[in-house]
């Protein structure tokens, strides 16, 4: 893939990331003054996992923080002297390592929606 | 400072490599919240699958993490985000064209993007900070 493309596909995913993101942080971190009430308390935590908007919302989430965080990572490497010349296998390390977090992060998602 | 290590000063550049501005610092710390955010965002991948191993589990998971350590450290990811995020924006705005200007011609008094990026750095920066008083306030006054 072009690097512009790379690039472009890393603003969106921050895009995505800062509104559903700034979505959760607000319910978990901002609940007293958002009148959420214990947001991490196992009930709480159950109900969000049923239904198929929350299971959603997560997997978007994963696949775009992953994105954006481990693409920001790539070329924050990539400007350093001597991994510049093994960008390319760096490249595919980086996108191996997050596509396996997002396997096993999306196998969580899927998994939770069915425990009770 | 470039000079002293032959033009190559490496990781030192996150520090100073001369005619620093503001902006060239929230950039670097845009970059300092990114990598934390990602190690956050591995862990906290981890910690959600505990959320498999049933209701003891994750209550014992969550007793942990209430302690004031942990708490404290939470809220300093609340901060990465807002900062993050809130910079993001600007970032995002300068890389599409919007907060540039329209080319002119560099006739006395010059226009830079500064004149347009500055304002808006500090207004972003301002909501930020109102973010970060109201996440205080959630994390360790209303109670969490």
């Amino acid at each position: 893939m072009r690097e512009v493309t790379l690039w472009s596909l890393h603003l969106l995913a921050g895009i995505i990331v800062l509104v559903f993101l700034g979505i959760h942080m607000g319910v978990m971190h901002l609940d007293a003054i958002m009148g959420v009430k214990e947001p991490t308390s196992w009930g709480a935590v159950l109900s969000r996992g049923k239904g198929f908007l929350f299971p959603f919302i997560y997997l978007v989430i994963l696949a775009a923080g992953l994105y954006h965080g481990l693409y920001g990572l790539r070329n924050i490497l990539l400007e350093l002297e001597g991994l510049r010349r093994v960008g390319k296998p760096l490249g595919w390390i980086i996108f191996l390592a997050g596509l396996a977090l997002f396997l096993y992060g999306a196998y969580i998602v899927i998994a939770a929606s069915s425990v009770s | 400072m470039a000079e002293k290590v032959g033009g190559r000063i490496g990781i030192w550049g996150w520090v100073y490599a001369g005619r620093y501005g503001l902006e060239r610092y929230a950039y670097i710390l845009h970059r300092i919240t990114g990598l934390g955010l990602l190690l956050y965002f591995i862990l906290h991948i981890f910690f959600s699958s505990v959320r498999l191993k049933g209701q003891e589990a994750w209550e014992g998971l969550m007793t942990s993490f209430s302690r004031p350590l942990f708490h404290f450290g939470e809220y300093l990811v609340f901060v990465a985000f807002v900062f993050h995020a809130l910079n993001g924006i600007r970032l995002i705005l300068a890389e599409l064209g919007f907060t540039l200007g329209k080319p002119a011609r560099p006739v006395y008094p010059y226009r830079i993007s500064l004149d347009r990026g500055r304002p808006l750095f500090l207004i972003l920066m301002g909501i930020a900070a109102i973010f970060v008083v109201l996440g205080g306030y959630d994390f360790f006054v209303a109670g969490h």
